[in-house]
């Protein structure tokens, strides 16, 4: 509750009878007034007199603000005149008791409780002047934090509006410590905000203060105890109320009720109504697969996936796990980072010395309802899952012990080159090799020592070297950049040297001498010593050459996307040379005659072309599937084809079977290089960038019902991968399963 | 030209699904009721295989039900029934607002119920089929009966649920079917074989519960309602099979009031009323046929397997057990007297105490405190955890590990079993080792035994790589040898050098043979199919992944607490 002030009697004091009436009327809200007119209610004669004692009386309290405007209002429509009588009066007759507190006493600031009824006192004109809102008049500004006025000399206005000042001098603390230390009476000294003053309390205020306190009432003559009075009488009274005399139907029995209950007896008799039975709420529980029938269907489809059950616990799951279940200080970190979703334990492994000391799991309702979820809310499904062994799934091949010979391990390494070994080439006989490299030198080599037998320098990178297959003929050609040397190594039998010599030379021009896209040129001279023959410059630069089985033709490929001289062929004996191609399609990688066929397989980008020379037409189209071929090579037999290609395969082609590959081998991890098969053996190799040539056996059967064979048998490792390239070219031994290899690290190695 | 043409999404699996707004709609239900319906009658959605052909072409993510599912649940008696629980509700409002309060009472007498009977007996034609699903239904109600009466669930699931487990519990007590106990984090695992069906159960601790908010109770009170229903059956059935009278009673206070029967029964001390006083019944004997060969290795395999569960059932039979105050005396009151034996606690615990402390014929006393001051001589004062390790060693260990104040050892968990390459923890080989009856033996024995098994793996394990390094070593030795020559000499040829070990000793040969076994599979493995070798990559992905897992706990820096016994340095790490 509010402070209530008790500023009436002061001003009653202070100011003439006329005021106090205002007093009164402000005083306090109507709560009071009703009090007071509950007291008015009963002794109506002694009013003035018990006044005084309404003033203190603590049954305001109980009185509800309503109730009192209401029975306000009753006394207002009272005759006024008692009411106005009754300040005078009783200052009068209470006078000893009142006027001091008056006189000392301007308001009283208390707490709530007690003080309620202080003000209950002489309500009863305040409707006389209708100002039952207002409070303490002697500053109108009304109910407001006095701190507004802290800044003004004033504190408030009165009622005539003038300005309330504040007193001259504020106490402060000193003063007031000395107050309190001198001042007998500053216990009783009250400070009065709204007027800025010290109210010193008369000893019957401070009677009341402590009375209230105690929680008795205000008034000290007021009896609690009074005997009550009952007003009505329990004595019944023998006269009625009303003089009407009694209806009939009130005591003649109803007629519709005796109806209405007669038809209930008879229901009730009749076992139609019964009492209402208790309602069982524990469920009962019957033997409910009494009459089971195991084929019944389950009520709906067939299709019904019981639900799996809940995993069972692991060590890890123990109150006291083994210690390497539990998780390291950087596993913990890590787990407590994860997601919830990621995490592979959804809880910590925690180690408990004792059964007591194992606290509740935070998260088992959350881990059933999970559970709950899962089991309404999740499809299921049946997974097939496939349980095999993975040593089942390796295909079963022939031993590679029993597919020998072939070269398994490395017995010679040729070194003498600078730079990495683009090409090299057996000679018919295997007596010899021949390699090119790009430190512009072609090198003869012997096979069985590993002897450099020549060094001849070259004007350029070489790109590719090819000797001559025909065993009667000793010639190499050799490509750089825009030249194609064929050359006359001069080793071996020597008989073979000059017949070859001879062959050359025993050209006879023509008589109509035809424009030709390359020109022929005779070595002479001390080119002419080192073995130089003849050389054929193109108008561009070549690629690659490829000798025909008979030797007598030669290819020379001219990568160039732009035009339609790629492929040339070349006649040695007649040195003559064509385009077999009229159109462009695509960028030619490499060519390759057919071994005993007129046929000649183009490698463009992605497909191989297969032409028959005699008819002048495409014969077949090879779908690689690659993404760009690097090299071919072609089975002696002619009917089966291999294509390495930059992007780590190579495709065995079966011409017979289909244009599409027979097999895609995925062997090596990085872009192939070279590709040979072996002239005799059914052996073909492999040379790739991961520095490794593989060896597989790739047997080709002559009954056409029959798919080739092919199985790796070995991998060969030797060769140090440089500037990311490892081998560069593989070709075979022509008599003998053993494979050479040339690398980027400038040396070329002999697996036997 | 021939006939209509064919509308899409109007034949094949788009008819098959239906997705759950749709399925709503057409029960003419709200979602909670729809998803009520589903729990009780155990529907579930499902995954079509084509979602875009299901789904009319969109790829939204939806969620489908099969069409059938649904048309099933239309003629389900509880959908009315919830519609007129709707009623209901909508009534009694409308008589609170008007204040009719007769009308109130009237209509809260009439309020529509439903009972599930039905819905059990068709989801469960079986009693196996019912028994086979009843795991969760044991732990939701073991969760449920802890639950305090909080107004998280009514009160009459809470003491349903109580009493259900109770009943379980005591029939598993009467036929002595618990196998497998298992104290986790998050509770304590029970497993028993009723029937021939292994059920395990989770029970938590008994701690009150700090109820989450971000948990839909009504969700789990539906399954709780569905699995109180199904799990009364259960147990009726069960105990007519023991021919024990259904609701339980005590046999010495066979006329008690109801809550008090109760609460004898939950003390789990005493045995139960049977409908015929038999004595306990005699395990029937397998009965012999002439068999042969592998009919009769397995004959004898299964005899042997039934001996040690009599044996593992009559564990603790002839011990005295008492629980002192601070161990969980539910749990182990139940688990001591699955296995025979008798159990007693405080007075001032649980009523139905048998003996008091000061029996002197008490032979163990689980005690789980670091020290008793009084403490009588001839009886065991043993933590709990030997109980729960001794029955899943399915014999009585030797207790002086478990003794007052010492430090446990390690409690494994039952469930767990190991295959070939999966890691054993080194407690469980010692207990493995005691199954077969050898005696304790000196570790070290056993350490090496480890450690060579240990190296035998490592062995097979690093054989490609060791050989692959040896074998390039090599090489690049030639190489360089080669190079050096080739400065000092310009051309020369020297022999190539024969490996040693291609001539050498057995050992050699041996090992060349592993590595050209090894380098033959390489090879096969270079010539699979691309799709069979992606499976083959992934089994052995995964297979390398668990010998990772493996060799970690093995390597686990756990040393500090058990530094005698796995002094082996570890390799792998």
């Amino acid at each position: 509750m509010q402070i209530f002030q008790l500023p009436i009697f002061g001003k009653d004091e202070k100011k003439a009878g006329e005021e106090d009436d205002a007093d009164l009327s402000d005083s306090e809200e109507s709560v009071f007034s009703g009090l007071e007119d509950s007291g008015s209610d009963s002794h109506d004669e002694e009013e003035d007199a018990e006044e005084g004692d309404d003033e203190e009386d603590d049954d305001a309290v109980i009185l509800d603000e309503i109730l009192t405007k209401s029975r306000g209002v009753e006394t207002a429509t009272e005759p006024p005149a008692t009411d106005k009588n009754t300040p005078t009066q009783p200052d009068v007759k209470t006078a000893p008791k009142q006027k001091r507190k008056m006189k000392k006493g301007e308001g009283v600031a208390m707490d709530d409780g007690g003080e309620k009824g202080l003000s209950t006192t002489r309500l009863g004109d305040e409707y006389e002047h209708d100002t039952s809102d207002e409070e303490d008049i002697r500053n109108t500004v009304g109910n407001i934090p006095m701190e507004w006025y802290q800044d003004y000399p004033h504190i408030g206005y009165n009622l005539d509006g003038k300005k309330i000042f504040k007193p001259i001098r504020n106490k402060d603390e000193l003063d007031e410590f000395l107050d309190k230390m001198e001042n007998p009476d500053y216990w009783r000294t009250v400070h009065d905000k709204t007027t800025a003053s010290d109210i010193r309390l008369s000893d019957e205020q401070v009677d009341l203060v402590h009375r209230l306190q105690k929680g008795q009432f205000g008034d000290v003559n007021f009896n609690e105890y009074e005997p009550s009075v009952d007003f009505f009488t329990n004595e019944v009274m023998i006269h009625p109320v009303t003089n009407r005399p009694q209806d009939k139907r009130s005591f003649i029995p109803s007629l519709i009720e005796k109806e209405k209950v007669s038809k209930l007896v008879h229901a009730i008799k009749m076992g139609w109504i019964k009492p209402r039975k208790p309602k069982e709420t524990t469920p009962q529980y019957y033997d409910l697969w009494a009459k089971e029938d195991p084929n019944a269907i389950l009520g709906r489809h067939k299709m019904h996936v019981p639900a799996p059950k809940m995993r069972l616990p692991g060590h890890e799951e123990s109150y006291n796990p083994p210690p390497e279940y539990l998780l390291t200080e950087e596993e913990r970190m890590a787990w407590e980072q994860q997601d919830a979703e990621d995490r592979k334990l959804p809880f910590l492994p925690q180690k408990h010395s004792c059964l007591r000391a194992v606290p509740a799991f935070s998260r088992f309702i959350h881990e059933r309802f999970e559970r709950c979820l899962d089991l309404y809310l999740c499809p299921r499904q049946r997974k097939m899952r496939v349980n095999v062994n993975p040593e089942d799934l390796i295909p079963k091949l022939p031993k590679p012990k029993d597919l020998q010979p072939f070269p398994t391990t490395m017995s010679l390494v040729y070194i003498g080159h600078s730079s990495l070994v683009r090409s090299i080439s057996a000679s018919p006989t295997g007596q010899w090799l021949v390699s090119g490299s790009d430190d512009c030198t072609v090198r003869l080599w012997e096979v069985n020592t590993g002897r450099c037998m020549k060094t001849l320098e070259v004007g350029g990178a070489v790109k590719s070297v090819v000797w001559n297959p025909n065993p009667a003929v000793c010639l190499v050609a050799v490509c750089f950049e825009s030249t194609v040397l064929l050359l006359n190594p001069g080793l071996g039998d020597r008989l073979v040297v000059s017949s070859t010599d001879q062959l050359i030379t025993s050209y006879e021009p023509p008589e109509e001498d035809k424009e030709q896209a390359v020109t022929w040129a005779l070595s002479e001279g001390p080119e002419h010593d080192n073995g130089h023959r003849l050389t054929l410059t193109h108008p561009k630069a070549v690629k690659q050459v490829v000798w025909h089985g008979k030797g007598d033709y030669l290819a020379s490929v001219m990568p160039d996307n732009s035009s339609n001289l790629q492929v040339l062929i070349h006649q040695v004996s007649k040195r003559r040379t064509q385009n077999p191609f009229r159109k462009n399609k695509g960028l030619v990688q490499c060519v390759s005659f057919h071994p005993l066929r007129p046929y000649f397989f183009v490698a463009t980008q992605r497909y191989v072309r297969v032409y028959n020379l005699i008819k002048q037409e495409l014969t077949k189209k090879l779908m690689t599937n690659c993404k760009w071929i690097s090299s071919m090579a072609i089975h002696p037999g002619g009917d089966n084809l291999i294509c390495g290609s930059y992007d780590c395969r190579l495709a065995w082609f079966d011409l017979d079977l289909s244009t599409k590959p027979y097999k895609m081998l995925r062997h090596h991890k990085k872009a192939l290089r070279g590709v040979a098969y072996h002239k005799h053996y059914p052996l073909f190799a492999s040379g790739a960038d991961d520095g490794s040539v593989i060896i597989c056996h790739g047997m080709v059967y002559n009954d056409l019902l029959q798919n080739p064979l092919i199985v790796p048998v070995k991998v060969l490792k030797g060769h140090q991968i440089t500037h990311d390239l490892g081998v560069l070219d593989v070709t075979f031994h022509p008599t003998q399963p053993w494979v050479f290899s040339s690398g980027a690290d400038a040396t070329i190695r002999l697996f036997t | 030209m021939g006939g209509l043409q064919k509308k899409k999404y109007e034949r094949g699996s788009a008819t098959n699904y239906i997705t759950r707004n749709k399925a709503r709609k057409k029960l003419q239900l709200s979602l909670a009721d729809f998803r009520r319906l589903c729990i009780l009658k155990g529907i579930y959605p499902h995954e079509p295989k084509h979602k875009k052909k299901v789904n009319k072409g969109s790829t939204a993510p939806r969620t489908f039900y099969l069409f059938k599912d649904i048309r099933f649940l239309l003629h389900e008696p509880i959908v009315r029934k919830f519609r007129e629980y709707k009623v209901f509700v909508r009534k009694l409002r409308k008589a609170y607002g008007k204040a009719e309060w007769t009308g109130v009472e009237r209509l809260r007498d009439n309020k529509p119920g439903y009972k599930l009977d039905h819905i059990i007996k068709e989801r469960y034609p079986t009693f196996i089929d019912a028994l086979r699903d009843i795991d969760d239904a044991l732990s939701m109600c073991f969760l449920f009966s802890t639950f305090a009466r909080t107004g998280k669930c009514h009160v009459q699931t809470i003491t349903l649920c109580r009493r259900l487990t109770v009943e379980w519990m005591n029939y598993v007590v009467t036929s002595r079917s618990l196998r497998k106990v298992f104290l986790s984090i998050k509770g304590i695992y029970y497993q028993a074989e009723v029937l021939g069906q292994l059920i395990t159960w989770l029970v938590p601790y008994q701690f009150a519960h700090d109820h989450p908010t971000d948990v839909d109770y009504r969700v789990m009170a539906t399954f709780t309602e569905m699995y109180t229903t199904l799990f009364g059956f259960i147990n009726f059935r069960l105990y007519q099979t023991l021919n024990l009278v259904y609701p339980p009673k005590v046999t010495q206070y066979l006329d008690l009031t109801f809550s008090c029967a109760q609460q004898k029964l939950s003390a789990l001390s005493a045995s139960l009323a049977r409908v015929v006083a038999t004595a306990e019944e005699e395990e029937n004997q397998l009965d012999l046929f002439p068999t042969e060969g592998e009919d009769q290795e397995n004959m004898q395999a299964r005899e042997k397997e039934q001996k040690e569960q009599e044996a593992q059932k009559r564990l603790f039979e002839g011990l005295k057990f008492f629980l002192n105050r601070e161990v969980p005396r539910e749990s182990l009151a139940f688990i001591l007297r699955c296995f025979g034996a008798e159990v007693s606690w405080d007075k001032s615990l649980c009523i139905g105490g048998t003996y008091e402390v000061t029996d002197e014929t008490i032979t163990h006393q689980i005690v789980d405190r670091p020290d008793m001051d009084k403490q009588y001589i001839n009886r065991y004062y043993i933590q709990p955890q030997w109980v729960f390790d001794s029955v899943n060693a399915q014999m009585r260990l030797p207790v002086e590990d478990y003794f007052l104040g010492t430090t446990l050892p390690p409690h494994l968990s039952p469930f767990v079993e190991e295959k070939d390459g999966d890691y054993v923890p080194p407690e469980k080989l010692k207990l493995m080792a005691l199954q077969r009856g050898e005696k304790p033996v000196q570790e070290d024995e056993e350490e090496e035994d480890e450690e060579e098994e240990e190296e035998d793996d490592d062995e097979e394990e690093d054989d490609d790589v060791d050989d692959e390094e040896l074998t390039e070593e090599k090489n690049l030795k030639k190489l360089e040898g080669t190079r050096a020559q080739g400065k000092t000499l310009a051309v020369k040829v020297t022999p190539g050098k024969v490996k040693p070990w291609e001539t050498g000793s057995v050992g050699n040969k041996v090992r060349l043979e592993q590595e050209e076994k090894a380098e033959e599979k390489r090879l096969a493995i270079m010539m699979m199919k691309k799709k069979e070798k992606y499976l083959y990559d992934k089994i052995m992905f995964g297979k390398k992944r668990t010998t990772r897992e493996v060799s970690s706990l093995r390597c686990a820096p756990a040393k500090p607490t058990r530094p005698s016994l796995r002094p082996f340095a570890c390799r792998w790490r």
